[in-house]
C-alpha cells in the first residue's frame, strides 16, 4: 500500500476528528450529577428541569446519543445555544472575524521576531543576546498572560493613553482602527510565543550549524552570515514551520484568554461565557470546532513541511 | 625541499579545549606541498591528519580551537595571520577541499547548481547564467552524464559517488591551486573508490593543482602521493618520497602500518595488526607517544621525545634508535 | 539466584550514583534557586496561619482599598480583605494544584505509555486518542475540561491532569519502547518474567528521569493555568482566595488600586519561574540528552 504521504497524513486524521467527537460528546456527561438539572440551575422547576432534558435528549440511552450526536454532526449541525436565540455554527461565524484576525496578527509578530531572536541567538551563542532571549522564553512560560494584559492596559491605554483598551472595530471600518484594537492584544498574545519560537529556531540552528555542508560552505569562502541565512536558515525552516503550527494553535488558545481582558467579542469570549451560563451546548459545538481546526490546521503544517524539504517534496 | 613550494607550513601546534583546559591535537608539524605535487597524508583516526587539513583553511571553531604556534605559509603569506576578508578570498578561489562523507557535504535543501555556482559568484563574480553555464561544464569534468539534468537536482537524488563528484566539482570550480582532499574515498564503495581517486589524479593533471591527500588507506597513498608523511599523536613520525617510505621505511610505526595493510597479491587470511591503539591526547607519555605500543623501545624512548634524524635525502624520521640500528646518524 | 547475585550491587551502587546525582544539581545554579524558591514559598503556605492572624475572607470594610502599608503589606482589596493574607493562603491552593496535577497527570500518564508499549493492540487506540487529547492547545483543553466538571478546585486539578496527561504518556511510551528492546529486559522476559514485572522493575525505573522531569514542567504549567482558569471563573470559586482569581477581582480595580492584581501576579510568576528552573535544572542533570547548549 503505497499511498502519498500527504493522503497517509490525511487518512490518519480521520480518526482523530472522530475522536474528538466522542470526546466533546462526553464532556456534558461529565457534568457531576444530573446534567439537565445543572443546566437549568439550582433555582429551576422540576418541569424546567425536565423541559431540558428532553430538548437535549438527555432522556435517551447514552449509546443513542452519541448515535444521534454523529447524526446531527453528518448533517453539518452542531446544535444550538440555550441562551443566544442562535446555532453554534451561526454563533461562532459571527465572532470567527475577532479571533481570526487576533490570532492572524499575533503571528505576524511572532514570526519575524521569534525567528530573528532566535537565529541571532543562534550566532552570539553564550553572550548576553543569547541569555537575553533565552531569559525572554522562560518569563514566556512563567509569567501569566491575563496578569501581563491587565498592566500593558493600565501603561499603554490608561497612563499614555495611545491605544484603546477594548473592543473590536471591524476591518471594513478601516484597516488603520482594526490594527490599532488588535494592535495590544496581539502583541500580549505574540509576547508569550516569541520566546518559544526564538528558543525553537535557535536550537534547530544550533544543530545545522554543527552539519558538515556548513563547513563545505566556509571552505568555498562564504561569509559567515551568508552561512547562516542561506545554508543554515533554509535547513532550520523545516522545523521550524513545525513549531509555528505549534505556536498557531497556542495562540488560538491564548485569545481565550486575552479576548476577556481585552473585551473582544471572538470565539474564546463566547466559549468563556457560555461555560458561566451553563450554556453547554455551545461549548460542546464551540469546543468541536476548535478541535477540527487543530487537526486541520497540523495537517497544513505537514503540508508545508513537504513544500520546505526537497527530500520529503519528491518522494 | 628545492623547486616552488606553494604551500609551507611550520612547526604547526593545534589545541582544543577540553575538560581539563587545552590540549594539543597537533604538536609541532612541519611540511611543504610544491607546485603540482601531491603530498599524502597518512595515519591511523585521531592522529590529527585532518586537524591540520582543517588548520589550512581557517576552519576550526573560535570558542573550541586554537593555534598557539606556526606559520601556515601559502605563497609566502602567512594564512593564520591573514584578515577574514583575505582568508575567504582563498577558501574555495586558491585552495578548496573536498570532505569524507558526501552524504553529509552537501546542503540538502539546495541544488546541485545553487552550491555549485555560489562558488563561482562569489570568486569569479560570474553572472547568475554564466555560473550556471559553467556548472554544467565542472559537472562533464567530474565525468556526471546528463549534466544539464543534474543541476536542478537535490543532492538527495545522487548516489554516494556521484556527490563526491558534486563536491569534486565545486572545489575545483575556481580553478585551485591547492585541493586537499580529507579521505575523499574512504565513505564510498570500493570500486567507486578507483574511479574517484582516478577522476582526482586526472584533474590534477589537467589544472595542474598541487594537492594534500589525506587517508589512512596507504593503497590510496601509494597511488596517488609523490611524498607522504606519516603522522602519529599529533606528531610527525615519518616523512618521505612515496617509494623510499613503501620499500625501506624507517620507523616502527610505519612499518606496522605497512604490515597491516591488506595487499591484494597475498592471500592471506589474517591481517598483521599494532597492538593496542592510539592514545588519548590528554594522556600522553613525555618521550616517542608509539613507545607504549613499539616493539623496539628503549628506556629512553619513553622519557626523552625524540627527534626527527634523516635516514636519506628527504627522508625524515622520529625514531633515533631505528636510525641508529640501520647505520644512520641520529 | 540471579537476584541474590545482584543484589549487593544494587545496594552499593545505588547510592553512590544518587550522591552523585545531589551534588551535581546542588551545583546547578538554576536548579538551585528554583528549589530556593519553591522551599520558600511552600514553607510561607504552611506557615500561613502563623504568618497571618487575619481570616483571608475576612471582610473588613472600613479598610477598603487601602494602599500597602505596614498594617497591610500588599493593601488591602475593595471588601477590606487584606491582600497579603490571601495571597498566602491562595499560595497553598496553587502549590497544592500543582503537584497533585503533576501527580496525577504522571501516574495516569505512565499507565498509559506503559500499557500503550507493552500491549501493542491497545496501542493504536491509546495513541489517537492521546492524539485527539494533544489536538488541543492544553490550556484550551483545560478550559473544556473544567466547564464540564463545574468550578471547584478538584475539577481544576483533574481538568489539567487530563490536559497535560497526553505528553508524559508519549514519553513513558517511547522510553518504554526503546528500554523493552534491551538486552536484560529480553533476558528478563526470557527467564519467565511476567510483564507486570517487567514493567515495575525495568521500565519504570528507567523512565524516572525524564518523567520527573516533565513533571516538574507540568507542575509549573499547571500553576500558570490554573491561576487562568480561576481568572476567567473557570477555576476556584471566590470567596476562596486563588492567586488567579484574586487578579480578576482586582482588574477592575487595577488603576485605582494596583496592589491587588500586582501582588497575586508576582506570586505567580515567582511561583511558576522558580519551578521551571528547578525543572531545567533537572533536566540538565537527569536527561543531558535534552540540554539545551549554553
Amino acid at each position: 500500500m503505497t499511498l502519498h504521504p500527504l493522503l497517509r497524513r490525511l487518512v490518519r486524521a480521520i480518526p482523530i476528528i472522530l475522536i474528538v467527537a466522542v470526546l466533546t460528546f462526553m464532556l456534558m456527561h461529565l457534568l457531576p450529577g444530573d446534567p439537565a438539572a445543572v443546566i437549568a440551575g439550582s433555582d429551576a422547576s422540576v418541569e424546567a428541569v425536565d423541559r431540558i432534558r428532553v430538548q437535549l435528549g438527555l432522556d435517551k440511552p447514552v449509546v443513542t446519543q452519541l448515535v444521534l450526536w454523529f447524526v446531527r454532526l453528518a448533517h453539518g449541525d452542531l446544535g444550538t445555544s440555550l441562551v443566544l436565540d442562535q446555532t453554534v455554527l451561526s454563533a461562532v461565524m459571527e465572532r470567527l472575524p475577532v479571533t481570526a484576525s487576533l490570532s492572524a496578527v499575533a503571528l505576524a509578530i511572532t514570526v519575524p521576531f521569534g525567528v530573528a531572536f532566535g537565529v541571532l541567538a543562534a550566532y552570539f551563542r553564550g553572550t548576553w543576546i543569547d541569555q537575553g532571549v533565552m531569559m525572554l522564553a522562560l518569563l514566556g512560560v512563567s509569567v501569566p498572560s491575563f496578569w501581563i494584559a491587565i498592566l500593558s492596559v493600565i501603561l499603554f491605554s490608561v497612563t499614555l493613553g495611545w491605544l484603546p483598551s477594548s473592543g473590536y472595530v471591524p476591518m471594513d471600518q478601516g484597516v488603520g482602527q482594526w490594527l490599532a484594537a488588535l494592535i495590544q492584544p496581539a502583541s500580549v498574545l505574540a509576547l508569550f510565543q516569541i520566546g518559544f519560537l526564538a528558543r525553537m529556531t535557535r536550537s534547530a540552528m544550533l544543530d545545522v550549524l554543527d552539519q558538515d555542508f556548513i563547513r563545505t560552505a566556509r571552505a568555498k569562502g562564504v561569509s559567515e552570515w551568508r552561512t547562516i541565512l542561506k545554508h543554515g536558515f533554509r535547513n532550520t525552516l523545516i522545523p521550524v514551520v513545525t513549531v509555528t503550527g505549534i505556536i498557531l494553535s497556542l495562540l488560538i488558545g491564548g485569545s481565550v484568554i486575552i479576548e476577556q481582558v481585552f473585551a473582544l467579542p471572538g470565539i474564546g469570549r463566547l466559549v468563556v461565557q457560555g461555560i458561566l451560563a451553563r450554556d453547554y451546548p455551545l461549548v460542546q459545538g464551540v469546543m468541536l470546532l476548535f478541535g477540527i481546526t487543530f487537526v486541520v490546521l497540523n495537517l497544513l503544517v505537514d503540508v508545508l513541511y513537504t513544500m520546505v524539504d526537497p527530500r520529503v517534496r519528491n518522494e | 625541499m628545492a623547486g616552488e613550494m606553494l604551500l609551507d607550513v611550520q612547526n604547526l601546534t593545534v589545541q582544543f579545549r577540553g575538560d581539563a583546559g587545552w590540549t594539543s591535537a597537533v604538536e609541532n608539524v612541519s611540511f611543504q606541498v610544491g607546485e603540482r605535487e601531491c603530498l599524502g597524508l597518512v595515519g591511523e583516526s585521531g592522529s590529527g591528519k585532518s586537524v591540520t587539513a582543517l588548520s589550512i583553511l581557517g576552519l576550526h571553531a573560535r570558542r573550541t580551537a586554537r593555534i598557539p604556534s606556526g606559520v601556515i605559509a601559502y605563497r609566502g603569506q602567512d594564512i593564520l595571520r591573514l584578515p577574514t576578508r583575505a582568508l575567504r578570498k582563498l577558501r574555495g578561489g586558491e585552495i578548496a577541499m573536498v570532505f569524507q562523507d558526501p552524504m553529509s557535504t552537501l546542503n540538502p535543501v539546495l541544488t546541485i547548481a545553487d552550491q555549485i555556482t555560489e562558488t563561482l559568484i562569489l570568486h569569479q563574480s560570474l553572472s547568475a547564467a554564466a555560473a550556471r553555464q559553467q556548472a554544467q561544464r565542472l559537472l562533464d569534468m567530474v565525468r556526471i552524464p546528463d549534466a544539464a539534468r543534474r543541476l536542478d537536482e537535490y543532492p538527495h537524488r545522487l548516489s554516494g559517488g556521484m556527490r563526491q563528484r558534486v563536491v569534486i566539482a565545486m572545489a575545483i570550480a575556481c580553478r585551485p591551486k591547492l585541493l586537499i582532499a580529507d579521505e575523499p574515498t574512504t565513505a564510498l564503495d570500493v570500486t567507486i573508490q578507483a574511479q574517484i581517486l582516478e577522476l582526482l589524479r586526472d584533474l590534477q593533471d589537467e589544472l595542474g593543482m598541487s594537492v594534500l591527500l589525506i587517508s589512512h588507506d596507504l593503497g590510496v597513498i601509494a597511488e596517488f602521493a609523490h611524498r607522504v608523511m606519516v603522522m602519529y599523536a599529533g606528531r610527525t613520525v615519518e616523512t618521505a618520497p612515496v617509494r623510499a617510505l613503501f620499500e625501506r621505511p624507517v620507523h616502527p610505526y610505519t612499518i606496522g602500518l605497512l604490515a597491516a595493510a591488506p595487499r591484494l597479491e597475498l592471500d592471506t587470511d589474517r591481517l598483521p595488526t599494532i597492538a593496542g591503539s592510539i592514545p588519548d591526547p590528554a594522556s600522553i607519555v613525555p618521550g616517542c607517544r608509539y613507545s607504549p605500543r613499539c616493539d623496539v623501545a628503549l628506556e629512553s624512548c619513553r622519557n626523552l621525545p625524540p627527534a626527527m634524524g634523516s635516514a636519506e635525502p628527504g627522508h625524515l624520521a622520529r625514531c633515533p634508535p631505528r636510525l641508529a640500528a640501520l647505520g644512520f646518524a641520529a | 539466584m540471579s537476584d541474590v547475585a545482584a543484589l549487593p550491587i544494587r545496594e552499593f551502587a545505588r547510592p553512590r550514583r544518587r550522591f552523585r546525582t545531589l551534588r551535581k544539581l546542588v551545583a546547578h545554579r538554576s536548579f538551585l534557586f528554583g528549589a530556593t524558591v519553591m522551599v520558600l514559598l511552600t514553607a510561607a503556605a504552611m506557615a500561613a496561619p502563623l504568618l497571618t492572624h487575619i481570616d483571608p475572607t475576612a471582610m473588613q470594610v472600613r479598610f477598603r482599598l487601602r494602599p500597602p502599608s505596614a498594617a497591610f503589606p500588599f493593601g488591602t482589596d475593595a471588601f477590606g480583605r487584606d491582600v497579603f493574607t490571601r495571597v498566602l493562603y491562595g499560595a497553598k491552593l496553587s502549590l497544592w494544584i500543582g503537584l497533585s496535577v503533576a501527580l496525577l497527570s504522571g501516574a495516569g500518564g505512565a499507565a498509559v505509555g506503559v500499557v500503550g508499549a507493552q500491549f501493542r493492540r491497545l496501542d493504536p487506540l491509546l495513541m489517537r486518542v492521546m492524539d485527539a487529547l494533544m489536538a488541543f492547545p492544553a490550556i484550551l483543553l483545560a478550559i473544556g475540561l473544567g466547564a464540564a466538571l463545574g468550578p471547584s478546585p478538584s475539577s481544576v486539578i483533574i481538568a489539567l491532569a487530563v490536559a497535560y496527561l497526553p505528553r508524559t504518556a508519549r514519553l513513558v511510551r517511547a522510553s518504554a519502547l526503546v528500554i523493552r528492546e534491551l538486552e536484560y529486559v529480553e533476558a528478563a522476559r526470557v527467564s519467565g518474567a511476567g510483564n507486570l514485572r517487567i514493567i515495575w522493575k525495568h521500565i519504570l525505573p528507567n523512565c524516572m528521569g525524564p518523567l520527573l522531569v516533565q513533571l516538574s514542567f507540568v507542575f509549573a504549567y499547571a500553576i500558570l493555568a490554573d491561576a487562568a482558569l480561576s481568572f476567567l471563573g473557570i477555576g476556584t470559586p471566590p470567596p476562596a482566595p486563588s492567586w488567579g482569581n484574586i487578579v480578576s477581582e482586582g482588574r477592575d480595580y487595577a488603576v485605582e488600586a494596583w496592589w491587588i492584581m500586582l501582588f497575586p501576579g508576582l506570586a505567580i510568576s515567582i511561583a511558576t519561574l522558580g519551578m521551571n528552573l528547578l525543572g531545567d535544572g533537572l533536566r540538565d542533570v537527569l536527561d543531558p540528552r535534552l540540554k539545551v547548549e549554553g
